[in-house]
C-alpha cells in the first residue's frame, strides 16, 4: 500500500490536526442530545467549569446536571474506548503482520460476550445486593479467559515458527466455541435476548463517571505498554526471523503487546459492549494518512479513534430519540463504507 | 575484526538432518563462501550463526560461544542477509535501514540522533540518497539488494553472513553487489561467509570454499582446489568443464549431457 500523494500533509502536521479533530468532536459531543442545554451554552458551561475562568453561561441547574452527569461521561467514555479500541487493534496487526484483524482476534469479543450472557441468563444482573456491577466483571473476566485458553492451545500446538498463525487460528477456534455455547444459552432464555443482543450491539448510552473511572487504569497501562512497543512493531515487520536476526525476542515482545491490548479491550469491552470495527477501520485511515510506520501509527490512532467513537456516539441519540440507536450499529454502518472507500483507494495505489 | 568458528555444529528439523557435525574456523576479514547443491545445509548452516535455528555443537565469535550472548548482542556480532528479505512495500528505504540499528536501541528505547545519522553516512555510503524516501515497493531489485546490505552495514556487527546474495539480480547487478561486499569487506574488516549457487563468482570473490552435501562438509580450500570437474560431477551430478584464466579465476561452464547436434 503506497498512500496518495494527494493525502499526504507534511507528516508533522498530523499530530496537530489529530489533536484540533478530536477537541471539536469532544466539542460536538457534549453540543448535541435530546435533553440538556442549548448548544451555545455548552462551551460557556465547560469554560466555567475550567480552573480560574468564570463564564456565566445561562445554564440552568438542571441542564448543567445533564451536561456534567450525562453527556460528559459518554463522551469522555466514547473516547477512551475509541482510543483503546483502535489502538489495540493497530498493535495486533502489527504483531500479527495481518492488516485485517481486529482487537477481538484472540477470542475477547466471544469470552466477554458469553461472560455478559451467562450473568444476564443468570438473572445475576438486575440483583442490587452485589458490591459491585456483576457485568462488566463477567463480560471483563470471560475477554481474559478466552484469550488465554487461545494462547495456551495457540502455543502449545504451534511450532515457534509458526505460532502467530496457529494463533490465530486457534482465535477463531475459541471464539465459534464461545459464541456457541452463548447461542445455546440463548436458545433456552429466549426471554433475555433482547438484552444480550443491547449489550452485544454496544451501549454507551448508560456511561456513568463510575464507568469511566472503572477502565481508566486499565486503559493507561494498557495503553502506555502498547505505546511504548511502537518502535519494535517496526522491526517486527521485516517477519519474525528477520526481526530476531537483529536481536529483538520476537515471542517476548508478541505476547507482551498481546497481553496488554487484550487487557485494555476486555476493560473497554466490559463498560461499552462489542462495539465493532473501530478498531480495523481507524488503524486503516491513519495509515493512508500518515504511512505505515508504527511510530506515527499508533500516537495517531489514539487520537483519531477516540474523535471517531465520539462522532459516531453523536446520531445514536438523536436519530431514534426517545430511544438509541446502539453505537455498534452506527460504527457499523459508518465503518462499512468507509472500509470500502479505503480498500478501493489502497488498491488504486499498490502496485 | 572477529573470528567465526563452527564446531562440530549439527543443525536438524524434527528428523530430518540439515547439517551433520561442521568444523570451521573463518578467521579475521576472510571470506568463506559455502557452496554445495540445494537442500545442502548452506542455509541452515548460516541461520545457525545467526540465531534462528537450534543446533548443537557450538558457534564460536573470537572463542566465546554465540548462544551465550543476549539477542541484542549476538545481532551486534553477526548480521544477517537473507536469501529472500522481507521488505513491507510501504516502508520507507531510510526506516528500513534504520532496522540495522536495533541491537544498540533498548526495549523501550528510540534509536538517537547519532543513530540517525549513522543510517544516514551508510546510505550515502552506498549511493542510496536518492531511494530514501521511496517506499521499498517501488524499488527494483538491484536497489532492495543494496538496502539490505545497507541494513546489515548499520548494523556494525563484524561478521556478515549473505544467503545467496544475488540470487535475485543480473549479472551487471551481481558483480555490483558482491564487488560492494568486497569494497566494505576490506574497508571495515568484515569477515564474511556467504552461500552461493553461481560457482564462477563464489570462486572469484571468496578466499575460500567449503563444498556441502547432504550436511556434510566433503571438501574446503581455495577454488583451485575445491572447483574440479569430477568433484562437481560427484556432489551436484551435473557436467561441466572447468577452466584456469591465466590471472587464477576458475569458471566453470555447463556442458550439455546430450552432446549439440
Amino acid at each position: 500500500m503506497i498512500p496518495n500523494k494527494e493525502l499526504q500533509l507534511p507528516r508533522s502536521w498530523w499530530t496537530p490536526v489529530a489533536c484540533i479533530v478530536v477537541g471539536c468532536a469532544f466539542l460536538f459531543g457534549a453540543m448535541i442530545g435530546p435533553a440538556g442545554p442549548v448548544w451555545w451554552r455548552v462551551p460557556g458551561e465547560l469554560l466555567d467549569h475550567l480552573p480560574w475562568i468564570s463564564v456565566h453561561s445561562g445554564a440552568s441547574n438542571l441542564e448543567s446536571t445533564v451536561l456534567w452527569q450525562i453527556r460528559m461521561p459518554r463522551v469522555v467514555l466514547a473516547g477512551i474506548v475509541g482510543a483503546m479500541l483502535s489502538l489495540a487493534g493497530a498493535s495486533f496487526q502489527g504483531v500479527f503482520r495481518n492488516p485485517l484483524v481486529d482487537p477481538y482476534l484472540l477470542g475477547v469479543a466471544g469470552g466477554a460476550g458469553l461472560g455478559a450472557t451467562v450473568v444476564i441468563v443468570t438473572g445475576r444482573a438486575a440483583s442490587s445486593s452485589w458490591p459491585i456491577d456483576p457485568l462488566p466483571l463477567a463480560a471483563f473476566v470471560g475477554g481474559l479467559l478466552a484469550v488465554l485458553v487461545t494462547y495456551t492451545v495457540g502455543s502449545a500446538f504451534g511450532s515457534s515458527k509458526t505460532s502467530s498463525a496457529t494463533l490465530v487460528l486457534a482465535g477463531v477456534a475459541v471464539t465459534s466455541l464461545a459464541t456457541a455455547l452463548q447461542t445455546f444459552m440463548l436458545q433456552r432464555n429466549t426471554d433475555v435476548v433482547r438484552q444480550v443482543y443491547s449489550w452485544i450491539l454496544g451501549r454507551l448510552s448508560t456511561a456513568t463517571w463510575g464507568d469511566v473511572r472503572l477502565v481508566l487504569p486499565y486503559v493507561i497501562i494498557s495503553s502506555g505498554v502498547l505505546l511504548w512497543h511502537r518502535r519494535l512493531l517496526d522491526v517486527l515487520r521485516v517477519g519474525d526471523d528477520e526481526a530476531q536476526s537483529l536481536g529483538a525476542r520476537v515471542t517476548r515482545i508478541r505476547l507482551t503487546v498481546v497481553i496488554a491490548a487484550t487487557l485494555g479491550t476486555a476493560a473497554v469491552v466490559s463498560v461499552s459492549g462489542l462495539i465493532g470495527f473501530v478498531g480495523i477501520v481507524v488503524p486503516h485511515v491513519v495509515r493512508l494518512l500518515a504511512g505505515s510506520s508504527y511510530r506515527r501509527i499508533l500516537p495517531l490512532t489514539v487520537l483519531f479513534g477516540a474523535a471517531f467513537l465520539i462522532i459516531a456516539d453523536i446520531p445514536g441519540r438523536i436519530l431514534s430519540d426517545p430511544a438509541e440507536t446502539p453505537i455498534g450499529v452506527v460504527t457499523a454502518f459508518l465503518g462499512a463504507p468507509f472500509f470500502i472507500v479505503v480498500l478501493r483507494s489502497r488498491q488504486g495505489t499498490s502496485r | 575484526m572477529s573470528s567465526l568458528s563452527f564446531i562440530d555444529v549439527s543443525v536438524s528439523y524434527g528428523r530430518s538432518v540439515a547439517v551433520t557435525s561442521f568444523n570451521d574456523t573463518v578467521h579475521p576479514g576472510e571470506w568463506l563462501c559455502l557452496i554445495g547443491p540445494n537442500g545442502a545445509g548452506k542455509s541452515s548452516l548460516l541461520r545457525s550463526a545467526a540465531g534462528l535455528v537450534t543446533y548443537s555443537g557450538s558457534v564460536l565469535v573470537d572463542g566465546s560461544p554465540l548462544n551465550l550472548r543476549s539477542a541484542r548482542r549476538r545481532a551486534a556480532l553477526v548480521a544477517h542477509v537473507p536469501q529472500s528479505p522481507a521488505m513491507p512495500d510501504d516502508m520507507t528505504a531510510f526506516e528500513y535501514v534504520l532496522l540495522g540499528r536495533n541491537p544498540y536501541v533498548g526495549y523501550f528505547g528510540q534509536e538517537t540522533k547519532q543513530d540517525r545519522m549513522m543510517v544516514q553516512r551508510v546510505i550515502e555510503r552506498l549511493d542510496l540518497q536518492p531511494f530514501a524516501t521511496r517506499p521499498l515497493g517501488t524499488l527494483s531489485g538491484g536497489e532492495r539488494q543494496r538496502l539490505v546490505i545497507a541494513r546489515a552495514l548499520a548494523q556494525e556487527a563484524p561478521i556478515m553472513l549473505l544467503d545467496e546474495p544475488t540470487a535475485a539480480l543480473d549479472i551487471g547487478h551481481q558483480q555490483q553487489a558482491l564487488e560492494l561486499v568486497d569494497s566494505l569487506r576490506r574497508e571495515h574488516g568484515f569477515t564474511v561467509v556467504s552461500a552461493m549457487h553461481d560457482l564462477t563468482l563464489a570462486g572469484l570473490y571468496s578466499d575460500r570454499l567449503a563444498l556441502l552435501h547432504q550436511g556434510h562438509c566433503v571438501a574446503s580450500g581455495p577454488a583451485q582446489e575445491v572447483l574440479k570437474a569430477e568433484t562437481l560431477s560427484e556432489f551436484y551430478g551435473v557436467s561441466v568443464s572447468v577452466h584456469h584464466e591465466e590471472d587464477g579465476t576458475v569458471v566453470v561452464v555447463p556442458r550439455r549431457t546430450v552432446p549439440l547436434a
